[in-house]
């Protein structure tokens, strides 16, 4: 199968399981492991933006490095366009891989200093022998201009450019492969507010000019909302919440959104003096202990009984054109909740 | 009104570097009663970190100097004070806490060990009453069995509860003022809101002065009273909270307000502010923001635009802040 697969989804996660050993003594015995992701299951359709948040230690920055199979995964599947990249030989990954692209937090730390930031990208092309070697410097330019940056900025060094523009150079490299999926993995978190918005409205243009499907990492809530379709909300490595942007957001069913949306500042002074918060007791547990039942109720306020001993399934309260997913015994009290709280605020 | 605790006139901070002298900070005023909050908001390479730092006398010099102006603490000089009586100020009347809890506190002892030797030296408590007084610090804090966890080294703590040891440390000694360099920011979103939470409710049970240094606008809003904002070195538009929020009238502020997504639900397009911060501040004849203004007017290139007045305690360093002003800050776009 090849790009032209005419599903509408264009990367299936089924039931992604990455753990990691925890060694201890001598001997270097396995005495346990941390449950970085314990099976997630997500579908990411063809052009839609998915967003990803949790706190850290929730599993995202494991969930792209295990689809990518930077990572090689405990269990479960990757479908990438119809292939299966879990299960893809050396030679298939080599084929697969330059349609799946990476852009990393730090542009400072994944730019090698001694090369130019034409060479940079240039090496993307001849280590995927993207076109032929005659035409590549052309190739190079087209790149630079279409994340905005000047092609004579071509023989400049990183530490020559701002972090807006380094970014802007690791968004070329990731783009040489002609990628159809790219994970920004906290890709506008090291920079300063007045860049972000710049990369942010760079992402969404290049993603409608060359028909791109995002998945969007970031503990920055607000540019989540932002630039997501749909949103995937982890607690410590399994789907709590998934939905349209505007069912989390809006109506969120699982208390943990519901912290975390509360959490989020609101640069409004008057907003912000009006609004309880609801601040989460303690910290994320260990993921390699972590809780009975349902994960999350040794910090939630829903609890009751039944969460301590049972996992909560996965379930839809949303419509079939817009399923909304949720993790939580008490999805529909949460629900009312939130509504009510609608109500007494103005 | 009362004497200002802390006032601080006309600082002047440079750094001697290869490519020449760099301006880090430039004529910076502001004064901070008992009790008040104050944020310094600013991006990287604004001089907001050194303008804490010369507060507490902790420029690195050489390179640094502080070059001109004052800062005054209850009445008395603290630039150009002896490292004797800065250290009894520091941590004493002034606390600071940073950005990054895992290199400010010594990974080698304890967490009580950092705690008392505080409140011993500045305190003079004995060995029983610090331990006693350190245990009381982190409950304080939400630390959860203090009493128990004295032994125990920084690794063995979250990342949440770090900063809150950090904090923890920082109100030992009572202090009157806290400065806080960007305490939230290598935090969750969830643990940050523990923080401040933790900050607000500090400041009211305590009565201390805030100075909140941070790159987020969001952060303050709910958190200090007034806000000086920052750019490449100098103080471009002070103002009480929520007038700076009603009534931006520096266009850098309103840039800032307008790069951020708003959470009402329209997916409108973003606002960035074109080009980047300089990545070096200097003094300039011009307005340092000029090159990334769509205001920008050529008396902007000309003449450095000195901060004044718009309204009561609001001032503005812009040539046009008039007009700025009586602009909505999200209209579409500057005329």
């Amino acid at each position: 199968m090849s790009a032209t697969n005419g599903s509408d989804t264009l990367l299936q996660v089924r039931d992604l399981v990455k753990h990691f050993p925890v060694r201890r003594g001598v001997l270097r015995r396995q005495v346990g492991a941390v449950q970085a992701l314990d099976g997630i299951t997500i579908d990411i359709r063809r052009g839609e933006t998915l967003g990803l948040v949790g706190e850290s230690g929730s599993g995202k920055s494991t969930a792209a490095r295990t689809i990518l199979r930077l990572l090689e995964p405990t269990r479960g599947q990757v479908i990438f366009d119809g292939e299966d990249v879990t299960a893809a030989d050396r030679k298939d990954l080599r084929r697969i891989r330059p349609r799946m692209q990476m852009v990393f937090q730090d542009p400072y730390a994944s730019l090698n200093p001694r090369k130019t930031a034409g060479s940079t990208v240039m090496e993307a092309l001849e280590t995927n022998h993207i076109g032929a070697a005659s035409g590549r410097h052309g190739r190079v330019e087209e790149l630079f201009e279409l994340v905005g940056l000047s092609p004579r900025f071509q023989n400049r060094y990183p530490h020559e450019f701002s972090g807006g523009q380094r970014q802007r150079i690791g968004i070329a490299r990731a783009l040489a492969t002609e990628p159809r999926f790219v994970i920004a993995d906290e890709a506008i978190s090291a920079l300063d507010v007045s860049i972000q918005a710049q990369i942010v409205n760079l992402l969404d243009d290049l993603k409608r000019q060359l028909e791109l499907t995002y998945l969007f990492i970031s503990h920055d809530l607000s540019m989540v909302r932002h630039i997501s379709d749909r949103v995937a909300v982890l607690y410590l490595g399994k789907v709590a919440e998934l939905g349209t942007s505007a069912d989390v957001w809006e109506r969120p069913l699982h208390p943990y959104t519901l912290a975390l949306l509360s959490a989020i500042p609101v640069p409004d002074p008057v907003r912000e003096s009006e609004r309880e918060r609801i601040v989460l007791p303690g910290d994320p547990p260990d993921p390699a202990d972590p809780p009975s039942g349902c994960r999350f109720h040794t910090r939630c306020s829903f609890a009751t009984d039944v969460c301590h001993t049972d996992e909560p399934e996965l379930r839809d309260l949303g419509t079939p054109q817009a399923p909304h997913i949720v993790a939580c015994h008490h999805a529909e009290r949460v629900r009312r909740s939130a509504d009510h709280e609608k109500e007494t605020v103005p | 009104m009362s004497e200002p605790l802390l006032e601080v006139s006309q600082l002047a901070v440079g750094f001697d570097t290869d490519e020449g002298p760099v301006h880090a900070v430039n004529d910076i005023s502001f004064t901070l009663r008992e009790g008040e909050a104050l944020a310094i908001v600013g991006e990287s390479g604004s001089g907001k970190s050194v303008t804490a730092l010369s507060i507490m006398g902790l420029v690195p010099s050489p390179p640094g100097r502080v070059d001109a102006g004052s800062v005054r603490y209850k009445g008395r000089e603290l630039l150009g004070a002896s490292e004797r009586d800065l250290r009894r100020i520091r941590g004493r009347e002034i606390a600071m806490i940073y950005q990054d809890p895992m290199t400010s506190l010594n990974p080698a002892l304890t967490v009580g060990r950092q705690i008392t030797e505080i409140v011993r030296h500045h305190l003079g408590l004995d060995r029983r009453q610090a331990a006693d007084r350190a245990a009381e610090l982190l409950t304080l804090v939400g630390i959860p069995n203090a009493a128990g966890r004295l032994g125990e080294h920084p690794h063995q703590f979250s990342g949440g509860q770090r900063q809150r040891i950090l904090i923890a440390m920082a109100l030992s000694c009572d202090p009157a003022v806290l400065i806080a360099d960007e305490p939230t920011t290598a935090l969750d979103v969830t643990v940050q809101a523990q923080i401040i939470e933790l900050v607000k409710d500090l400041r009211e049970r305590l009565g201390m002065a805030i100075v909140w240094i941070t790159h987020d606008l969001g952060v303050v809003a709910g958190l200090v009273d007034k806000v000086t904002v920052m750019y490449s070195g100098y103080a471009v538009e002070q103002a009480p909270l929520r007038e700076l929020f009603a009534q931006p009238s520096h266009p850098y502020t309103v840039g800032l307000l307008r790069s951020l997504p708003t959470f009402g639900g329209d997916r409108r397009r973003l606002t960035p502010i074109p080009g980047s911060p300089p990545d070096q501040a200097r003094r300039v004849e011009s307005c340092p923001f000029a090159p990334r203004c769509d205001w920008v007017i050529d008396r902007c290139r000309e003449e450095f635009p000195a901060l004044a007045g718009v309204a009561p305690d609001h001032g503005v360093a812009c040539h046009r802040r008039d007009e700025v002003r009586d602009t909505p800050p999200l209209a579409a776009a500057a005329p």
